[in-house]
């Protein structure tokens, strides 16, 4: 019996893929994982662990959150960068926020839920409120100015929706209403902005649609370079960024030092040695590994507490 | 050193080491099909699938057999991810749904890997090395067995044959990709990458602050290589190359972006050596650096200038990127991606600016020429040569000639439908999902943003892109369905219209150079070709463009 040519294909096509399977889906993987044992290799194939107090308590290429049960930052311990990966440093969930650059508008929560204590699924903080809110928790938890453009002092994204005719330009030269679409009745006295064009600026309610209205963010009169740096305010991409820039590193070293009851200068030595520069001197970007860095200040000045 | 010529350097070097491995690398490529010597190990392969390496194949046989493996290659990466379960290092995971299986085994198959599942949460290791990775290595392969079959079609006079598809498939795996891949594997666990065959149940560590974390392994090093080798981009975790695990420091960044661009940028040294003038393939080199140097400028500019309402707020345009990479090493990466077909990311498109969000589209837009992906960028971009001779050829009323070979009626028929598909895919895809609720709804940003998101998807399904404005929830039924057809028919009706039109040149026999040719190794067409491309693209997508990306970053 003759065998079709279109099987006898196909069946070349299995035989084919069955052997480049053995070839460059077991042998190959193998190959790699073989070499990989030598030492010198071995550690990074491993997942870079480290090890404290006899006990493994992460990798150093992966970034850990050091904040409580709640949340909250532990103040010892130097930060992490805010992370989108499950509930923050989770392996299992690596994401980014994958938020636009002009993602301004809230979704404000039930304020019958935010009574009663209980999070509105629904509800959805946009990317320049969580920014806003980011700069100004890092701002006083190191004692300076959480000021950025576009965010109010209230630390959500300084955002109104101008209702009324639009010229050609695509502006509203006279508004009839305008509404700070970020800040909630209830939630903020008095909008950030007491009148736009010459008319009163409301608050926003819950459920109400603004969406005839123009958004516009108004700048303000922060500075173009806050004193919390970008890395402080933004989530990473893979959720799981073990580095800190050295300004944010900087930027924490006195609350840290103060915490543990050490002068400055050493916490700056520690910072120095957890500190990479570019690779080759041109590569990436200089950094702080930040759980290298809580480590070593856990084993030179350990935390006995607030002093 | 500032972070500006830091970033000069970071790019410069790059271009610096491609320029030197161009001769080399291609002139090995040239042998490795253009020789007739198998080796022993290949010989023994031939024998296990049952083809006689000495028989060539006509352009339709060559055609069948790429479809016949494709189609085999789906039906067996769609039932390991069914019996996934079954098999060894599941990890505990259950069978990846239908839609989603379909939409993946296609999606690797078609060298795009877009990837609608989270590879930590979904994927075994089995299903990943000996399914995922194999279609890394042999979809790459695939791709550069038909722009070889497509350049024997401009070198050979008066023949129906094209070469044996199952010798290019085999040589361009064991002699070209393999050793690479193994030798940038290693080198990449030096950088921090893991291998080994974890189960992260069994690797979860107490972290410093008193949390439970899970660590993550896998044989990911090794697949790390050939998924940026391949321009490939699947990520073995959800987070792709910005993972620490799968791309750890800057210099793994640097090796990780070359690797993607050394096959596409070396084939024009193969053509010009196939076809016997490598001045030829200067020219053609020429044009896909052009066009790549001028996006990956104004893709830096866009970034660096962070222009837009939130990287204003930040001060930089820095969500969605790792410390160690920075915004300018970022914005190389991103265009190397979208330049070629790869798709892997190192920090999240969805959060760019506005405008280099939109350069990142773009990149896709042009069809992946510039250089493209491995081989299908060389095709692409001898397909856009010929147009442009055809083009060249009304102006001055002549019948169009490249490499000694008449542009007729049925090459230039070839050559129109190749360039139409993917428009059509594009344009037709993204209109559907944006007029229906399910389209909508996996829109996680609103407004210009949302449309992006859409048309970023569609796009980058059809060009076997893979990247994503990945806010997008592609998880559906729909979506899965729909994206799956956009990547199987972007990727092998091309195929077919290519092989057609290699198979209609290879039957020709040479036209003697005259005055009135044009000639196709100078400046002058380096330029046409740039001015053709800019202009088929600009005016197919500029309206898509302004709805989206041009809307949101120009007020």
């Amino acid at each position: 019996m003759r065998v079709p040519t279109w099987i006898r294909q196909h069946v070349a096509a299995l035989r084919a893929l069955l052997v480049l399977t053995a070839v460059t889906g077991v042998l190959y993987p193998l190959a790699v994982f073989g070499v990989a044992r030598l030492p010198g290799l071995r550690d990074q194939a491993d997942g870079s662990l480290v090890s404290a107090h006899g006990r493994t308590v992460g990798s150093t290429s992966i970034g850990q959150s050091f904040t409580d049960a709640d949340g909250n930052p532990l103040r010892q311990y130097f930060q992490s960068r805010p992370s989108a990966a499950g509930d923050g440093y989770d392996p299992t969930a690596t994401s980014a926020s994958n938020l636009g650059p002009e993602d301004v508008v809230d979704t404000l929560p039930d304020p019958a839920l935010t009574a009663a204590g209980e999070d509105d699924d629904n509800a959805r903080r946009s990317l320049l409120t969580q920014v806003c809110a980011r700069s100004r928790a890092v701002g006083e938890l190191e004692g300076v100015d959480g000021a950025r453009p576009f965010c109010t002092t209230g630390g959500v994204g300084a955002v109104l929706a101008v209702f009324g005719t639009r010229a050609p330009d695509g502006t509203v030269p006279h508004p009839t209403r305008v509404v700070s679409v970020n800040e909630q009745r209830g939630a903020v006295a008095a909008p950030f902005l007491r009148e736009y064009r010459g008319v009163r600026v409301e608050l926003a309610v819950h459920g109400a649609d603004y969406a005839r209205g123009l958004v516009v963010p108004v700048r303000g009169a922060a500075p173009a370079d806050p004193a919390v740096p970008a890395d402080a305010v933004t989530a990473s991409g893979s959720g799981l960024d073990p580095d800190i820039s050295p300004a944010y590193a900087a930027l924490q070293v006195p609350r840290v030092a103060r915490e543990r009851g050490v002068p400055a200068a050493r916490v700056r030595a520690l910072v120095a040695d957890a500190t990479s520069g570019r690779s080759l001197g041109f590569m990436g970007e200089p950094r702080v590994n930040v759980l290298k860095l809580n480590l070593a200040l856990d084993a030179r000045y350990p935390y006995r507490g607030r002093p | 050193m500032g972070p500006t010529l830091a970033g000069v350097l970071f790019i410069g070097s790059l271009v610096a080491v491609l320029a030197l491995v161009y001769r080399p690398f291609g002139d090995y490529m040239h042998r490795v099909y253009d020789g007739t010597r198998s080796n022993r190990v290949e010989r023994g392969i031939y024998r296990l699938i049952g083809v006689d390496p000495a028989k060539e194949q006509t352009w339709g046989v060559y055609a069948r057999s790429v479809l016949a493996f494709s189609v085999v290659g789906i039906l067996v990466l769609y039932g390991l991810q069914r019996l996934q379960d079954r098999l060894l290092l599941s990890l505990g995971f259950a069978p990846v749904k239908p839609d989603g299986a379909w939409n993946t085994a296609v999606s690797f198959v078609t060298n795009t890997n877009w990837q609608s599942y989270s590879g930590e949460s979904t994927m075994g290791h089995l299903t990943q090395m000996a399914g995922l990775a194999v279609q890394n290595f042999v979809s790459a392969a695939v791709g550069m067995a038909v722009a070889v079959a497509l350049v024997r079609g401009f070198a050979r006079r008066r023949t129906d044959r094209l070469g044996n598809f199952w010798v290019d498939l085999v040589r361009g795996t064991l002699r070209i990709l393999l050793p690479v891949a193994f030798v940038a594997a290693v080198a990449l666990v030096a950088g921090g990458l893991v291998e080994n065959f974890w189960d992260a149940r069994d690797h979860v560590v107490t972290t410093v602050a008193g949390g439970r974390q899970a660590i993550t392994g896998g044989p990911v090093a090794s697949q790390e290589a050939i998924k940026e080798l391949g321009t490939n981009g699947g990520g073995f975790y959800n987070a792709n190359s910005a993972h620490p695990f799968e791309n750890g420091t800057p210099w793994t960044n640097w090796i990780e972006i070359f690797l993607i661009l050394v096959i596409p940028f070396s084939l024009p040294r193969m053509f010009g050596r196939m076809v016997g003038q490598k001045r030829q393939g200067l020219a053609i080199v020429s044009v896909m650096a052009v066009l790549a140097v001028a996006s990956v400028v104004l893709t830096q500019v866009f970034q660096l200038m962070h222009h837009g309402t939130v990287p204003t707020a930040i001060g930089a345009s820095m969500e969605g990127l790792e410390t160690r990479f920075g915004v300018s090493n970022s914005g190389a990466f991103a265009s190397a991606t979208t330049l070629t077909s790869t798709g892997a990311v190192d920090s999240f498109h969805d959060s760019y600016t506005s405008l280099g969000g939109m350069m990142t589209l773009f990149n896709m837009m042009l069809g992946e020429v510039a250089p493209g992906g491995v081989g299908s960028g060389l095709y692409g971009m001898l397909v856009l040569a010929v147009i442009t001779v055809f083009v060249a050829g009304l102006m001055v009323g002549r019948t169009p000639e490249y490499l000694g070979k008449k542009i007729g009626s049925r090459e230039i028929k070839f050559a129109s439908m190749y360039f139409l598909i993917t428009p059509i895919l594009v344009l037709t895809g993204s209109a559907v999902a944006v007029a229906s609720g399910w389209g909508r709804d996996g829109m996680l940003n609103g407004g210009p943003h949302g449309l992006s998101e859409i048309l970023y998807a569609y796009t980058s399904a059809s060009n076997n892109n893979g990247s994503a404005f990945a806010g997008l929830a592609v998880g559906s039924v729909p979506y899965n369905v729909s994206l799956g057809l956009c990547m199987a028919l972007g990727r092998f009706l091309p195929i077919v219209f290519v092989l057609a039109l290699a198979g209609s040149l290879a039957r020709q026999g040479a036209v003697p150079e005259s005055d009135g040719t044009l000639p196709t190794h100078r400046p002058q067409f380096v330029g046409l070709v740039v001015g053709v491309t800019f202009v088929l693209v600009a005016l197919t997508f500029l309206p898509a463009l302004a709805l989206g990306p041009l809307a949101e970053g120009i007020h």
